[in-house]
């Protein structure tokens, strides 16, 4: 009744695969078709055939590790990553594409050279809305039990920050927030994955 | 409602849009998870370890409940802090229906969700709590349509199913959310001018019909809950339209809890893949001791408590 496979796709679209082991699949479906790409459920390695882009969306860190764990998709989803085309982790993804975890760690990709510090903000009490500073204007950021980001390496780029803090970065085809771009309709920073994802085509 | 002087049914936060929307969000991202009763730090840890998206401290689980009879009240505070000193995972508690004082606690110790349930004793016959002044969200339980929005109106931002818990039996939960499902179908299928009429058969805030009418779903989460014991009863609930499960005495009083705990969480990821539930299905050890409904007269339901 709810399934939500894969959607018909007209040849030259652009298809973006969402992580769905568990947490906010459906409002990062939601921005993609907005943005007017299709996308596609990514729950064992072969649903990464044949996609052009990656979420790995929010959620639970610890819950989605161990079922990325269960079916093998470390692995796969670093394959993915080496080959160029753009992964983009919110919140909980963003823990998933650290290069180290700190407070409860858990296995993460090492796609960016960061440090993801979780629950650092505390419970789900001291959740806040603010707008970020940074290139993208007036860009409100949500954060739900945010992780927070430190000691970027010298090849993440900053592209937003709030209280000083880098909430979005990328290191080349990585991106990363710790707010929820997709509880917002803003829609600029789903546009930049897809943006990336362009750029690898043929 | 919740600035009212005197008694101040109230909590001690502020009600503002901005506040809802991350109360929301904290569900939306459980979605496609396991929530699992524990009742102490070591419980937590076990569901934490397989898998579960958050926890719910409670005193005793339903089944005990059910079995022992007495008053049950909200979770020892010790208890609740030591199972977030020891887990990752958000926390969740229960609290009385109508009982906003026990709400305050849990706010105050920055529970991550406050579960105003049926499943202990009810404080209040005739209120529940107005749920928006509170900084900490709400999930309530709901057997249709009606129940669901008016705990909506009253700030809830998830809903689940009431089913029957401590039975060990999904036939309520199943009809529970063949109901609301059901309702909210027919909604789709009235003209404008006939919303208004179905809202006051509904028991429910105009405005939330009409939203339902339009976009065919509640405005909040929905998940499961109430009777869910095994993999294949998590996954008749996906496949029925929740969007993520609860499960009370099913994973704590079966032969091996960490073993059934870790299906459970693999059949609700791949709740529509047969291979894999065969897989979550494999090996487990014995599951709770099930309720026929029948037996259960309407006194000893726990779904009936609530309005």
């Amino acid at each position: 009744m709810v399934a939500a496979g894969r959607q018909s796709r007209p040849a030259a679209e652009l298809c973006v695969g969402i992580v769905s082991v568990q947490g906010a699949v459906q409002p990062h479906a939601a921005a993609i078709a907005k943005a007017g790409a299709a996308w596609a459920q990514v729950r064992h390695p072969e649903d990464l055939d044949d996609l052009d882009a990656l979420i790995l969306p929010g959620g639970e860190s610890t819950t989605i590790s161990k079922g990325l764990e269960r079916v093998g998709l470390y692995e796969a989803l670093e394959a993915f990553a080496q080959s160029g085309r753009p992964v983009l982790g919110t919140c909980a993804g963003a823990i998933l594409m650290a290069r180290e975890v700190e407070g409860f760690p858990v296995r993460s990709l090492g796609l960016i050279d960061i440090t993801a510090v979780r629950n650092a903000y505390g419970t789900q009490v001291d959740s806040f809305a603010t707008v970020a500073q940074g290139e993208l204007e007036g860009l409100r950021a949500i954060f739900i039990r945010a992780p927070q980001l430190k000691r970027p390496g010298p090849d993440v780029e900053v592209l937003a920050r709030v209280d000083g803090w880098p909430v979005f970065v990328r290191q080349q085809n990585a991106l990363a927030t710790t707010f929820h771009p997709e509880l917002t309709p803003d829609g600029r920073v789903h546009a930049a994955l897809l943006e990336l994802a362009r750029k690898q085509q043929p | 409602m919740s600035d009212q002087a005197g008694n101040g049914n109230g909590g001690t936060g502020e009600a503002t849009a901005q506040s809802f929307e991350l109360k929301v969000g904290l569900a939306e991202m459980m979605k496609g998870g396991v929530i699992m009763d524990v009742v102490n730090p070591d419980q937590a840890k076990i569901a934490e370890d397989s898998g579960a998206c958050a926890v719910m401290a409670l005193e005793r689980v339903p089944s005990d409940i059910r079995r022992d009879g007495g008053v049950a009240r909200m979770c020892q505070v010790e208890i609740i802090e030591s199972i977030q000193r020891t887990v990752s995972i958000p926390v969740m508690a229960k609290i009385r229906i109508g009982h906003y004082l026990e709400a305050q606690v849990l706010d105050a110790l920055g529970v991550d969700f406050i579960d105003e349930s049926e499943v202990l004793t009810p404080a209040d016959e005739e209120h529940h709590v107005d749920k928006f002044g509170f900084r900490s969200p709400f999930v309530c339980g709901a057997r249709d349509l009606g129940e669901a929005l008016r705990r909506i109106s009253e700030g809830a931002a998830m809903i689940r199913t009431k089913g029957e818990a401590g039975s060990g039996n999904i036939v309520e939960a199943v009809r529970h959310l063949r109901t609301i499902f059901g309702q909210m179908r027919s909604l789709q299928a009235l003209l404008p001018e006939e919303v208004a009429a179905r809202a006051k058969e509904l028991r429910a805030p105009l405005d939330l019909v009409q939203r339902v009418a339009e976009t065919g779903h509640l405005p909040v989460p929905n998940f499961a809950a109430g009777g869910i014991a095994t993999p294949a009863d998590a996954a008749l609930c996906r496949s029925l339209g929740a969007e993520a499960v609860f499960v009370g005495s099913g994973i704590f009083k079966s032969g091996d809890p960490a073993v059934l705990a870790r299906a459970i969480v693999r059949a609700t990821t791949h709740w529509d893949q047969p291979e894999e539930l065969v897989a979550a299905c494999r090996g487990l050890g014995k599951p709770m001791e099930g309720i026929e409904m029948e037996t259960l007269d309407e006194s000893q339901r726990l779904a009936n408590r609530g309005w």
